[in-house]
């Protein structure tokens, strides 16, 4: 339909329950490894500052690990790199919380929980710890976030000539919620694409005229039914787990789906 | 610098808020000074303000085909898709270039939250009560959604949620997609709708006026928030030669705070050099900025220092006086005053404003004026540090 788009992977990040980086994953994900019980429960947020930790939701600290993953393998600074954070339900916890406050007591809402209940505060966070002050970006498309956040990184990335951190990230929800999102624990990923780096994974992207079945997870599968936002990103990191010239196609629209080629 | 783009036309636009459903109410309330605010009649407890709440929505119930959608946000949207002949430049649009060729891509900072809200107050035995136990409109992308299943666009969908800049992102990331040739149309936009999560919210921050908001007014005391859908048609401007123009976009982060911008307004300050050097014009060349004015004493501070490098005949304004801060949708909303400025040769009034800033007081347009606008800029902060600047341009005469 269109002319792909020709990006590298220069870095990727990732944190599963039992598998808290990208090195941990990539040998699970190979089939040489199971999930470490011993790993920790909570994303650490290491690279935001002590004041800003503390305040940080689960899903800031989980956006912020991947990223620094990504931009670390990739050798790259953040502070000029765009950054495209997708989710699909954003801050399940703190939705719970806002909303239960506000049926409850609308006066107490907490000023530090209503400002962390927006969909950019991994953004927001990612780029005050980093001092990115390149164009920041929080997008969502439901079922379809991951796709349609991809597409639209790869799209930043070749349309303005720069690398473009991409994020996707949904942790569990909390209360009467959980019924409407079937999210029960965390899973983050991010990736850096760049438009003419000569290293790493080439990553083709095109638009389908048609639709695509749902992927099927083989290995975490329990992350993919639990996080069922990022069990397309699961499938994605499989392959370039396993690295072997491999396609993609994901649904994107009710007239759509993205095709992807991975040439590691 | 980033390089000059291809313009896009606004092949249609609509805005509904509290001044009225549709352009005409806007354009008739901006040109006589007429504001929407009123005494804050909507959250479920009591919160002293003024809100800019939409007319009529209680009874803009959804068609029945669509009405799994219901919720406050997306009848706010299909009454927006009704004004103007919007449905129908849509259908044009998915004629002339097929309907996976038409992109759309909206903004919204809450999106359906309200009815989230409205199914915590009414649980039953701990569970959403059955008619709000819809998954999909509990949902950021609830709206997008929505739009995409009535009006029958079937390309790439997205929903950008920045906070208050989310629906003026949406025209760059429309320009992006048009420009790689992965669509050849993009309906964008915004809607948000009154929710106590804001109203409670911004309270909590202390940012919430107790009277209608005074942007730029050495008094001003915080914002009135409001409501409001807007969208635009973007396609070639071979489609609409006549029609206004996209000309440029700008996006940048602050990295400084999560709720207070940078105190020299760094990254609005990239955000506009960029919006200008992709419409490859120079500040001297704008006629008129729709100011972001929130009426919050740091917003306002810090965006008129942005204003000295405009010639002194540029007029500026922030036109939430008049609509209340309708967060998500305020990028698109003002977008849409902007093209009316083009469209129409008005400057809508600073409203609110009877004690100018100082530092904006040159540049700041108090009252309704008449005159030839070639070139509006729209401004939009959000939470987060998140910029977006827009430039808009006449079309060909006709």
């Amino acid at each position: 339909m269109s002319a792909p788009l020709s990006l590298r992977i220069t870095g990727i990040g990732a944190w599963a329950p039992g598998a808290p980086d990208w090195q941990h994953l990539r040998v699970i994900l190979r089939g040489d490894s199971t999930p470490d019980d011993d790993a920790p429960a909570r994303p650490a947020g290491t690279i935001l500052p002590a004041a800003e930790r503390r305040r940080a939701p689960d899903g800031v600290r989980l956006a912020a690990d991947v990223a620094v993953q990504a931009t670390s393998m990739a050798g790259i600074d953040p502070a000029a790199v765009p950054c495209i954070f997708a989710s699909t339900q954003g801050e399940l916890a703190i939705t719970d919380y806002v909303c239960e406050t506000l049926a409850r007591s609308p006066l107490e809402l907490s000023p530090t929980k209503f400002h962390n209940s927006v969909l950019n505060a991994p953004a927001g966070y990612w780029t005050i710890a980093t001092g990115c002050t390149a164009a920041s970006s929080a997008v969502t498309a439901y079922h379809r976030s991951f796709a349609a956040g991809l597409l639209e990184a790869a799209v930043f990335a070749c349309a303005e000539d720069t690398p473009v951190l991409f994020a996707s990230c949904d942790v569990a929800s909390t209360g009467p919620l959980a019924e409407m999102t079937h999210t029960t624990l965390a899973f983050g990923m991010a990736m850096l694409l760049h438009p003419n780096a000569s290293n790493g994974a080439r990553l083709n992207l095109a638009l389908h005229g048609g639709t695509a079945e749902p992927v099927s997870v083989v290995t975490m599968a329990t992350v993919a039914r639990d996080n069922p936002a990022n069990a397309e990103a699961l499938a994605l990191l499989s392959l370039l787990a396993r690295a072997n010239p491999s396609n993609l196609r994901l649904p994107l629209s009710s007239g759509l789906s993205l095709d992807m080629e991975i040439k590691p | 610098m980033p390089e000059r783009i291809e313009p896009l036309a606004i092949a249609a636009c609509s805005a509904t808020s509290a001044l009225g459903h549709g352009l005409a109410a806007q354009l008739e309330a901006l040109r006589s000074g007429r504001g929407g605010l009123r005494p804050n009649d909507f959250s479920q407890a009591p919160l002293e303000c003024r809100i800019g709440r939409v007319a009529g929505m209680e009874d803009a119930a959804l068609p029945a085909p669509l009405a799994h959608w219901d919720c406050r946000n997306n009848r706010l949207g299909w009454l927006g898709l009704q004004q103007d002949g919007l449905m129908d430049a849509i259908a044009g649009a998915i004629e002339r270039h097929g309907a996976t060729r038409v992109a759309l891509i909206l903004g919204t900072s809450t999106a359906s939250i309200g009815a989230t809200e409205d199914a915590y107050r009414r649980l039953d035995n701990g569970r959403f009560p059955e008619d709000l136990r819809r998954p999909e409109i509990h949902t950021p992308h609830s709206l997008a959604a929505f739009v995409a299943d009535a009006t029958g666009i079937a390309g790439p969908a997205l929903t950008i949620s920045t906070a208050c800049s989310s629906s003026a992102k949406v025209f760059a990331s429309a320009e992006r997609l048009i420009r790689l040739g992965l669509a050849d149309a993009a309906l964008v936009g915004g809607v948000d709708t009154l929710c106590d999560s804001v109203l409670f919210g911004f309270h909590s921050l202390e940012l919430v006026s107790k009277h209608a908001c005074r942007p730029f007014d050495a008094q001003r005391d915080g914002i009135s928030i409001g409501e409001a859908a807007a969208f635009a048609l973007l396609e070639p401007v071979q489609v609409a030669p006549n029609a206004p123009r996209l000309l440029g976009h700008g996006e940048s982060s602050d990295a400084h705070h999560m709720s207070t911008p940078h105190p020299e307004g760094r990254g609005a300050r990239a955000a506009l050099d960029d919006a200008l050097a992709r419409a490859g014009i120079g500040a001297d060349a704008v006629d008129y900025i729709n100011l972001h004015g929130t009426a919050t004493l740091k917003n306002d501070e810090v965006e008129a220092k942005l204003l000295p490098r405009f010639a002194p005949r540029t007029r500026a304004s922030s036109t939430k006086g008049f609509t209340g801060h309708t967060l998500g949708a305020a990028g698109a909303l003002e977008a849409v005053f902007a093209l009316l400025a083009i469209e129409h040769g008005i400057v809508p009034p600073n409203l609110g404003c009877s004690e100018p800033m100082p530092a904006a007081a040159p540049w700041l347009a108090l009252q309704p004026s008449s005159q030839r606008v070639d070139v509006a800029l729209s401004n939009s902060f959000g939470f987060g540090g998140n910029n977006a600047c827009l430039v808009f341009g006449r079309g060909d005469p006709a």
